[in-house]
């Protein structure tokens, strides 16, 4: 649609990531001072038992931090929710316009809805210890509402069986040449949060034209972005034309026959917070779960397990992987994505009829 | 009859009889549970967002090709699936009724075992089977042919692959119409007919198959009916390959941002259809009566078909590979396998997937739960009634049994996804807040499983004399005790089964509870739909084979129960 109708101002706040990894020392005074994790929090955790998180990550990935998170603090069951961000955002909606508060905590690959939940009130503001003393400015809220949890990046990806690495995409534009027609999967921006992100900056960068096209090489259309490379990994498909960066890592270290490209245009950046809410059921739980979220243990923990990005500055990336600061990266821009996400689903239905 | 009148009689006079307060009670239940959603509805599709009245969200829909679109494709699968169904499940009928074809007693169980399979699940099974290029078929297809990698034999994301895989799990309904009449038709026409000079060919041209049409027929609306209001597997199959049915348009207008005025607007034409074609099936069943007019029943004549016998059982297990035998292979390999879609060998063999969700996915837990406990409360509860409601109509007791009956029957016509609009609507804002609890869920599995479940109990009624009755309320018994005391017990295993039925179909259920549920109020075939999503196919193929093992153990103990009632039918899911 309008691909140049938002201003520079909008753009300001887009990060350009983790490749800063400058300290932001001073707290914004609306903050709430940092908390850390004392023994008393953790017993009034154990007393309520249990913690919910919605989540839009990869099941698998999801599940190994609630594990760990239980491993470490013993007595408190942590419960995934997991479905693509865009549903997650639907589901909390419509559980709260019926008075149901059963989220604690809520994480999305989509920023923009912490901008909405932030505008409706329902947030707590909280700042775990670590994201006060470590994370960059731009990787939290100046309000102490939420902070990155994890970023990635939504690829283009083949499987290497089928595809020589020679006669491979390298760019977006390559995704329109004939011979790939038939032979493209690709997620949709109505479930998950990362695709509505990525056609976001997509539409803004290469105009909807190449989506107008790429609707017509009669693609695979799944919902998660994190099904795309599971596509891949089966052979049911050559080559996909988005997905996450993260299942791709997971994927080619166990061995499954992928590979990413990192397209020439620039690949979109998917910025995924945490927030806790303010009816939480359990909200000690959930400031203990968000504590632990943004610990260097769980942050490396994504990154070596999950094959995430971390905001978190003392964390390592896992050698073998593309370091971040090298790739090539679109800008992300909630405040964007939040004003045309409706706009882009209906303009999305319309070109790829589902 | 006079005492029984007088009995009456007395219980009202001295005011004790809890029994009409309570049978009334039931009558009110019953309005609650299908009158106020459909009320919603119909309210919704007629207003906009400010309450008044519009015929906006309908001029929407007939001019707004998003929507006349999945109108057109979801006629065209029902009617391709309801003639396929009857083209297979007619000749099958009448050979396992009818004939002397070898191993005909395997297929009715086999059939069965189609029928209970969730159709989702299947769908999802087909896609391990039949996806074009990691498909196992068509890996297999490529082997043995040595055609080159992008060529494939079969693709399941199409309308044909659809309507194929509806096909599947609609066919049932078909044959166990067609083989249950066959079945009854009595051998004494046939016998006339041999007596008069007909050969077996004859007789079966011009006596079994004629009579046995009326029953094709209704076959046929109820396919009809079950592939247009199917939810599962379009969503599963038809979204990859680009395009909608109703249900799954339906469905996608309660994503954010939700529209339910269209979404009971779209809801209405599935609605209307539906009792139009029921009404049919009525008018084309009530005409049946002249079958089964006779004395004495023979015991049905077998036709002897020979050499034939052996192509005929070949041909019936080539279309039983397809509802079962296949889709259950594929889920057992994907469940050992490391990569869903190769061949389960030495290499790759892994408990992993099991591993995975009993011991690491946090919602399984939760999801047995709640199916298990909504299992049991809705066949409890919706047996509860059936027998009361079943016992009013049967017995005549109360003014107004038509109508309790033609409530119990009604939701027959609302398809599940419409009723879990209506129940969405009716349920998320005062006077009753049922959302985000079981009771809506309950409330909809009850309704959903109601006309079935009147409809085995009250034709076992029929079977029990009211003498017995009589009798206890001569010496005393109110109509309850009497109820309680005396007939249900002598319907016991049709209670039973009838339960049994009620707790299969809760597992099944996809499309009232895709609409309904919360996170807390997940159950299985939501989780498996969600796992689907994310392509975690390895995680469904455990969930789904746990689904199976559940179902298959109630069937089992509902067969243990002698007789089950012709006419049982599963919904839709």
């Amino acid at each position: 649609m309008q691909e140049k109708k938002f201003s520079r101002r909008d753009v300001l706040k887009a990060s350009g990531a983790l490749a800063i990894t400058a300290f932001a020392p001073t707290l914004r005074a609306a903050a709430p001072a940092p908390t850390a994790v004392t023994p008393a929090l953790i017993e009034a955790a154990q007393k309520e038992g249990k913690v919910v998180w919605y989540t839009s990550i990869d099941l698998p990935v999801a599940e190994k931090i609630a594990r760990a998170f239980e491993a470490k603090y013993p007595g408190i069951s942590a419960r995934v929710e997991r479905s693509g961000a865009e549903r997650v955002f639907q589901r909390i909606a419509q559980e709260y316009a019926a008075k149901i508060y059963a989220v604690d905590v809520v994480n999305s690959s989509d920023a923009a809805h912490f901008i909405v939940w932030k505008r409706d009130g329902i947030l707590a503001a909280y700042v775990p210890e670590d994201v006060a003393k470590h994370y960059p400015a731009e990787h939290k809220d100046p309000d102490g509402m939420f902070a990155t949890f994890r970023a990635s990046l939504c690829v283009i990806g083949y499987n290497t069986n089928l595809v020589k690495a020679e006669e491979a995409p390298k760019s977006f534009a390559d995704l329109l040449d004939p011979k790939w027609a038939g032979k493209i999967v690709k997620a949709h921006p109505g479930y998950s949060g990362t695709i509505m992100t990525a056609t976001f900056q997509m539409a803004r960068d290469l105009g909807w034209g190449y989506f107008e096209k790429l609707a017509k090489q009669r693609v695979m259309q799944v919902q998660s972005s994190a099904d795309p490379p599971k596509k891949l990994a089966l052979g049911e498909r050559a080559v996909m034309a988005d997905g996450n960066e993260y299942n791709m890592f997971q994927m080619k270290e166990k061995g499954d026959p992928v590979e990413i490209v990192y397209p020439t245009e620039g690949t979109p950046l998917i910025v995924g917070p945490n927030a806790l809410f303010k009816n939480a059921p359990n909200p000690n739980a959930a400031r203990l779960f968000q504590s632990y979220c943004f610990s260097r243990e769980a942050q490396q923990l994504i990154i070596d397990f999950g094959g995430l990005r971390s905001a978190h500055p003392l964390t390592k990336e896992k050698p073998g992987r593309k370091p971040f600061a090298e790739i090539k990266k679109m800008k992300d821009d909630p405040a964007g994505v939040e004003k045309q996400a409706e706009a882009i689903k209906t303009r999305y239905t319309q070109l790829f009829r589902v | 009859m006079s005492a029984t009148a007088a009995g009456r009689v007395e219980g009202r006079r001295w005011g004790i009889d809890l029994s009409w307060p309570i049978l009334i009670g039931f009558a009110a239940i019953l309005c609650v549970l299908i009158v106020l959603p459909v009320s919603w509805l119909v309210y919704f599709s007629f207003t906009d967002r400010t309450g008044a009245l519009t015929l906006d969200n309908f001029r929407r829909l007939l001019t707004d090709p998003a929507f006349v679109d999945p109108l057109i494709t979801t006629a065209i699968i029902a009617t391709t699936s309801s003639v396929i169904c009857c083209l297979l499940a007619a000749p099958m009928g009448w050979l396992v009724a009818r004939t002397d074809m070898p191993l005909r007693r395997l297929v009715r169980p086999l059939v069965t075992a189609s029928f209970v399979t969730p159709p989702f699940l299947g769908a999802i099974a087909w896609e391990l089977l039949a996806a074009p290029n990691s498909g196992l078929l068509n890996q297999a297809f490529r082997a043995l042919t040595g055609a080159p990698r992008d060529e494939h034999l079969f693709n399941i994301y199409s309308l044909p692959g659809l309507i194929f895989v509806i096909s599947c799990y609609t066919f049932p309904y078909v044959f166990v119409l067609v083989a249950n009449s066959l079945d009854r038709i009595p051998g004494d026409l046939e016998d006339a007919s041999s007596v008069l000079g007909g050969r077996t060919w004859v007789t079966a041209r011009r006596v079994t198959i004629p009579l046995a049409l009326p029953a094709l027929l209704a076959g046929a609306l109820v396919a009809f009916l079950q592939a247009m209001t199917l939810f599962g597997s379009p969503a599963i199959l038809a979204l990859p390959a680009g395009f909608h049915t109703m249900t799954t348009k339906i469905w996608s207008l309660f994503q954010y941002p939700p529209k339910p005025e269209l979404a009971a607007a779209a809801s209405l034409p599935l609605l209307v259809l539906t009792v139009a074609l029921l009404r049919a099936e009525h008018v084309i069943l009530g005409r049946r009566g002249y079958s089964v007019v006779g004395g004495k029943q023979g015991d049905p004549r077998l036709v002897r078909l020979g050499g034939l016998k052996w192509i005929a059982l070949a041909l019936t297990l080539v279309v039983l590979l397809n509802p079962v035998f296949l889709p259950y292979f594929a889920l057992v390999n994907a469940t050992f396998s490391k990569v869903a879609t190769q061949l389960v060998s030495l290499s790759n063999f892994t408990f992993h997937n099991i591993h995975f969700v009993f011991f690491e996915l946090s919602t399984t837990k939760l999801a047995l739960k709640n199916t298990f406990v909504l299992g049991v409360l809705s066949a409890t509860i919706g047996t509860l009634i059936a027998v009361v409601i079943g016992y009013l109509t049967a017995r005549k007791a109360i003014a107004g049994h038509r109508t309790l009956g033609f409530l119990a029957t009604a939701p027959v016509a609302v398809p599940g996804i419409v009723l879990g609009v209506g129940l969405f609507l009716s349920y998320t804002r005062p006077p009753f807040v049922l959302y985000g609890t079981l009771w809506i869920l309950l409330i909809a599995f009850v309704t959903i499983a109601m006309p079935a479940a009147y409809q085995q109990i009250q034709s076992a009624y029929r079977s029990v004399h009211p003498d017995l009755e009589d009798a206890s309320r001569i010496l005393g018994a109110t109509r309850l005790q009497a109820l309680g005391h005396v007939t249900a017990p002598l319907l016991r295993t049709s209670v039973i089964t009838t339960w049994c039925f009620i707790f299969v179909g809760v597992m099944r259920e996809l499309s009232a509870a895709i609409i309904l549920f919360t996170s807390e109020t997940k159950v299985i075939s939501v989780l498996i739909f969600d796992l689907n999503e994310s392509g975690d196919l390895g995680a469904i193929s455990v969930l789904g084979i746990v689904m199976l093992l559940i179902t298959f153990a109630v069937v089992m103990l509902a067969h243990r129960v002698p007789t089950l009632g012709p006419g049982v039918r599963l919904r839709d899911v």
